[in-house]
């Protein structure tokens, strides 16, 4: 073996080849994000831009950064793995910036002012950050309160109707006849029922999550394997344990079910509550904007409302594959 | 020390409960119909005895077990455990069932752990779980998940589980059933030195005719269900037994004559 490697310095030949893959990645990424700022920067724009000469800048040095990474593998590994990876993404992107910017900035291909060039979204996050802050805030906020408060509920409900029959008598009739109904139909009563339009939002969205995670949670624990019980019981874990150390973890990957289903129908929910209810958050925030025909300010809020939601679904399949590390073959998200 | 603790050296005869059965029947509800199991059993068990329970397959041998494990009440007739009627589980009479029933979101350790976990004594034990982990041999595989292990190794967890609680009556129930025939060979040694080194009393179910006569001081032979007892003899050889036995090879026609495979012999 060590003949072979003393006649093809294999080592260093692979690093070279690899080396060079890097660079290479790297200025082509570079030169797409380059290109990108050329595009906006070399010609007048047709419309009342303000950001042009910024939005060049940045992407440019979006565009050097990529070609010094590529080229600094050496050094520094990581940063030259990534460009790596993400190579192929990042030149597509570039194109398409450098294409979007030609369309809708300097050819007049698309019309104004409902396809904004990146400039104009650039100028929303620039001129009005602290009031699309705020909107962001709201939204979170009503998320987070709203989901957390009907999961846990939802969950509580799926745990004693699954557990007891007694509940199971009393609860079951009620989130069948109840849970169905979309959340969003009870807004007439909702609204004059609670004393804020804050916390009927808050009702609206933990219903809307709520009813999947009980109906999941309910299934998994009327669904766990009795042989579970009959092992613990013999072993001598009482009822109490039964349920916190058999019924729930064992229901736990239904339970997750529910939680991903009771996301998107928070998501929904949260739309219908802001434009009809709170009047503030990133939903109603795009509604007014578009009453104003100021597209680029929905565009800006559509970016921020997808990092919201996408951001909710990775941190949940985040806790997922902690909790649920036993399970074999999990869909990484 | 740990080690020593799970086998002292002389045997501790006391440790051991005795079981009576008596006239114990049972049935279940199949689609309206009565489905009668168990008929009229009663066998009594002294503290420390080494009982095998054979018969032909589905004769009710497990859901006796299950009444013995005090999992369901039985429809007529009592059992009692040092006289004392059961009635319900208790972690004094243990159960490893014929399937190992692992809990797939704990690991390996954890799962050994279940029995002093619930008893309130884990912190004292985490020694004792080691030690019994060692024992069938699954030290290095602690950490892992079920999923990750093999039939036997699953089933060798099973009984690590069952024996880590110290048991007074331990009930298997073809424990061995998925072993391949060398791990079975060991782990029957294992479990007659356990057995002789605790002096627990032992229920046994299984297939296996040798297996029986190689473990048991007594042998009970079930019908065709509902189950009624054909035949209970004792094996009285000394241990350690070979298996080349003659004494061993007469009983095992003998049982396998009552089994009705006779011809077959
Ligand atoms: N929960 C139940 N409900 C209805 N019938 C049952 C139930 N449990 C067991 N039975 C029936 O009782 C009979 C005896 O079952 P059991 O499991 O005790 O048999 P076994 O002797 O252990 O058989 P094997 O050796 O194959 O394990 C079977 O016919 C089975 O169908
Ligand atoms: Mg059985």
């Amino acid at each position: 073996m060590s003949d072979v490697t003393a006649l093809h310095p294999g080592d260093t030949g692979l690093s070279v080849a690899t080396g060079r893959t890097e660079a290479l990645t790297g200025i082509a990424a570079g030169l797409a994000w380059l290109l990108a700022a050329v595009a906006a920067a070399a010609f007048d724009d047709l419309g009342d831009w303000l950001e042009t000469q910024n939005y060049a800048i940045g992407v440019g040095v979006f565009g050097l950064s990529f070609i010094v990474l590529g080229l600094t593998g050496r050094w520094f590994p990581r940063g030259a793995a990534w460009v790596t990876r993400a190579g192929p993404w990042l030149i597509a992107l570039g194109l398409v910036l450098t294409l979007w910017q030609l369309a809708a900035a300097k050819l007049g291909w698309l019309p104004q002012p409902f396809f904004p060039p990146p400039q104009g979204i650039l100028e929303v996050y620039t001129f009005e950050y602290e009031e699309l802050a705020s909107h962001f805030l709201a939204s979170f906020r009503l998320l987070a309160v709203g989901f957390v408060i009907g999961t846990i509920a939802g969950f509580l409900v799926g745990v004693s109707i699954g557990w007891s029959h007694k509940a199971g008598y009393w609860v079951h009739p009620v989130l069948r006849f109840i849970g169905p109904l979309p959340a969003t139909s009870l807004l007439p009563i909702v609204f004059f029922a609670f004393p804020s339009s804050w916390s009927a939002s808050i009702f609206l969205i933990a219903l809307a999550a709520g009813f999947p995670v009980a109906v999941l949670t309910w299934s998994g624990v009327a669904n766990v394997n009795t042989a579970y019980y009959d092992v613990a019981r013999t072993l001598g874990v009482k009822p109490l344990g039964l349920i916190f150390k058999v019924a729930i973890p064992a229901a736990l990957p239904n339970v997750f079910i529910g939680l991903f289903m009771a996301l998107g129908a928070a998501f929904s929910a949260l739309m219908v509550a802001e434009l009809v209810g709170v009047k503030a958050g990133i939903g109603f925030y795009i509604q007014w904007s578009q009453g104003w025909a100021s597209y680029a300010n929905v565009y800006a809020a559509l970016i921020l409302l997808a990092l919201l939601c996408s951001g909710s679904i990775t941190l949940l399949f985040r806790i997922r594959d902690r909790l649920l590390s036993w399970q074999k073959g999990l869909v990484k998200w | 020390m740990v080690a020593v603790e799970l086998r002292p050296e002389q045997p501790a005869a006391s440790a051991g409960a005795s079981l009576d059965i008596e006239n114990v029947s049972h049935a279940f509800d199949l689609d309206g119909s009565v489905l009668r199991v168990l008929d009229s059993v009663s066998l009594n068990v002294e503290p420390g005895e080494f009982v095998a329970l054979l018969g032909p397959s589905g004769c009710g041998k497990s859901t006796l077990l299950r009444l013995i494990a005090g999992l369901e009440p039985p429809r007529a007739g009592q059992l009692r455990e040092n006289g004392q009627p059961i009635t319900g589980p208790h972690p004094s009479r243990v159960v490893v069932f014929q399937d190992p029933t692992l809990f797939p979101w704990r690991t390996v350790w954890n799962n050994v752990a279940l029995g002093p976990e619930a008893q309130g004594s884990l912190k004292q034990q985490r020694e004792r779980v080691d030690a019994t982990i060692d024992l069938v041999g699954l030290s290095q595989f602690a950490k892992a998940y079920p999923h990750q292990l093999s039939g036997g190794m699953a089933q060798r967890v099973a009984l690590a589980r069952a024996l880590v609680n110290d048991p007074e009556i331990l009930i298997l129930d073809e424990p061995l059933g998925k072993l391949d025939s060398l791990t079975r060979l060991t782990m029957q040694s294992e479990i007659v030195s356990l057995w002789r080194s605790k002096g627990f009393t032992s229920i046994l179910v299984t297939h296996d005719v040798e297996e029986a006569l190689f473990l048991a001081t007594r042998v009970v032979i079930f019908s065709e269900r509902p189950a009624r007892i054909k035949a209970d003899f004792r094996v009285d050889l000394p241990y350690p037994r070979h298996r080349g036995d003659p004494r061993l090879a007469e009983l095992r026609r003998e049982s396998l004559a009552l089994l009705g495979l006779a011809a077959s012999w």
